[in-house]
């Protein structure tokens, strides 16, 4: 069951595989993000040089699947067919105080109507969509 | 060491639009519309077509310097230039790029353009049905967020939290572009004023968006010719003096999946300084201020980024009366911008300034001299200028 209704566009690794590590990570439960091997800089999201030292030497590191919510959305406004019927949902943009305060984008679970407060702890929860043509896991959040 | 600076160098001395359009209701092809738009432009001018040797637009404009300069017979082409990346953000910089043209020699009379038929092309409000994603579209779009509403949604509602901004700055913002577009009959919004009440009453799109918080969808073109300043003198318009143009964004602002440091921001935060320094004038020196709204909320902050107001008072002073023309302290959109005149990706705002400093504008500021126009904000890069009249050179 998916917070979203089936019909989105289904995430696949970049042609270049950059993010390859990711979506592996999620497939088996684990958040997993880069680290600069020379410098000990969080990325995210992924890129192929360290933006603090230049180095080429990027690491996938697991990380605690929990963060703070730093802003968020409810959206109502079906901009996408396969919402039509969704009625709103709400995006949330999550910080990682304990990975370099890295971003992350997902859904916040639950009463789509609830108050979202910003600073509010929250843990991921991962949505696995095993019947898409590649099959992915998604990382939702929900209120810790 | 010689001062580096495009400060009255040049000046917009022909403006032109088509008539606008809701979206999809342009009756002319986007190449057409084009073609109209500069040819108003020339005749606003005085100049024969034929004379035009330089185009310069952004957004990935459809329209092709060299198909236009073939179609309307010019004698030559030298510059075709193109603003990279940052949509509606690159308004001014398209201006600031011909200007610099023509400055450094490389071109004498140029055309600024943007055209859009939305009708015959894909529309920006709405995605694309099924399908894959790859890259940082594969970390938003899954989670529904597809549209700048949304993705912009992020950043107002941030920003509204750290400064304790209320709803009732936004609709501010909204209900001036409105005012304005009731005194301006190419207005599309003309003859449909807004209320408080209509704006609170209105659906959400996203959070803190209202639908009247959203810019218009619109077909149409627009065009401006710009000249040396020297040759400016022989045009019969009152030439509206390119006095600083900045282009830009802050550090790291295009970091994958939002992880821009300064992520809530106009990104106008280094741009602007370099805006006020070339203008050698400040933000209490505008008489008349133009500022791009794709959302109310990156009106909101190009205003503080700019300087215009202080984070931590916008709910005192984002009020109507404080933004509505002859009076107001910061006559702002006073054509109806974006929101309600014409969503022709900022252009509009850019003649509206000239306008202003012609003294020919349907909200007029008594006596404007210095004109600013803020593009597209909350991308990257984004762009920003001042206009002058003959007096503040
Ligand atoms: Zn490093």
């Amino acid at each position: 069951m998916s917070y979203l209704p089936k019909g989105l566009p289904e995430p696949v690794t970049e042609t270049d595989k950059l993010d390859q590590p990711y979506w592996e990570g999620t497939r088996a439960g684990k958040l997993k993000v880069q680290r600069c091997g020379a410098c000990n800089t969080w990325q995210w999201g992924p890129e192929w040089i360290c933006h603090n030292c230049r180095s080429w030497d990027m690491k996938w590191v697991e990380v605690e699947p929990k963060g703070k919510i730093w802003t968020w959305t409810r959206c109502w406004h079906p901009v996408h067919p396969a919402l039509k019927a969704a009625g709103p949902y709400i995006a949330v943009l999550v910080e990682l105080p304990h990975a370099g305060n890295i971003r992350m984008l997902g859904n916040l679970l639950g009463d789509p109507h609830q108050t979202v407060t910003i600073g509010a702890p929250v843990t991921a929860v991962f949505e696995p969509h095993d019947d898409a043509k590649t099959p992915y896991t998604l990382v939702q959040w929900k209120l810790a | 060491m010689a001062e580096h600076t495009l400060r009255g160098k040049v000046a917009v001395v022909g403006i032109g639009e088509t008539t606008y359009y809701k979206h999809s209701q342009s009756p002319d092809p986007e190449f057409v519309l084009a073609l109209k738009a500069i040819l108003a432009a020339c005749e606003d001018a005085g100049i024969n077509p034929r004379d035009i040797d330089s185009f310069a637009s952004y957004a990935n404009d459809r329209n092709d310097p060299s198909r236009l300069s073939a179609a309307l017979g010019c004698k030559e082409l030298r510059l075709s230039n193109m603003q990279w990346g940052g949509g509606g953000g690159g308004g001014a910089a398209a201006i600031g790029n011909a200007a610099a043209a023509i400055v450094t020699g490389q071109a004498e009379i140029a055309v600024v353009y943007r055209a859009l038929a939305q009708g015959q092309f894909q529309r920006y409000g709405l995605a694309q049905a099924g399908g894959t994603v790859s890259g940082d579209n594969a970390l938003i779009n899954p989670y529904g967020i597809f549209v700048p509403a949304q993705r912009f949604a992020l950043k107002i509602m941030r920003y509204m939290h750290e400064h304790g901004i209320k709803q009732e700055a936004l609709r501010a913002l909204a209900l001036a572009s409105y005012h304005h577009a009731q005194s301006n009959p190419r207005a599309v919004m003309y003859g449909r004023p807004l209320t408080e009440e209509a704006y609170e009453a209105s659906r959400w799109i996203a959070e803190p968006y209202h639908l009247f918080d959203c810019c218009m969808e619109n077909d149409g073109a627009a065009a401006v010719v710009l000249v040396s300043a020297e040759r400016a003198k022989d045009f019969k318009n009152k030439p509206a003096y390119v006095l600083s143009v900045a282009q830009g964004s802050d550090h790291r602002n295009a970091a994958r999946s939002f992880n821009a440091p300064d992520f809530h921001s106009s990104s106008f935060g280094p741009v602007a300084p370099h805006l006020w320094e070339m203008a050698k004038l400040g933000p209490k020196d505008v008489d008349v201020l133009q500022s791009y709204e794709n959302f109310t909320g990156g009106v909101l902050m190009s205003l503080t980024e700019h300087g215009f107001v202080h984070p931590d008072e916008c709910n005192e002073f984002l009020k109507l009366e404080n933004l509505i023309a002859p009076s107001g302290k910061l006559p702002l959109n006073t054509s109806g911008g974006n929101l309600a005149e014409c969503y022709m990706h900022g252009l509009e705002l850019q003649i509206e300034a000239v306008r202003q400093l012609r003294g020919t504008a349907t909200s007029q500021v008594p006596n404007a001299k210095v004109a600013g126009v803020i593009a597209g904000p909350m991308v990257t890069p984004v762009s920003t200028m001042i206009f002058g009249s003959e007096e503040t050179l």
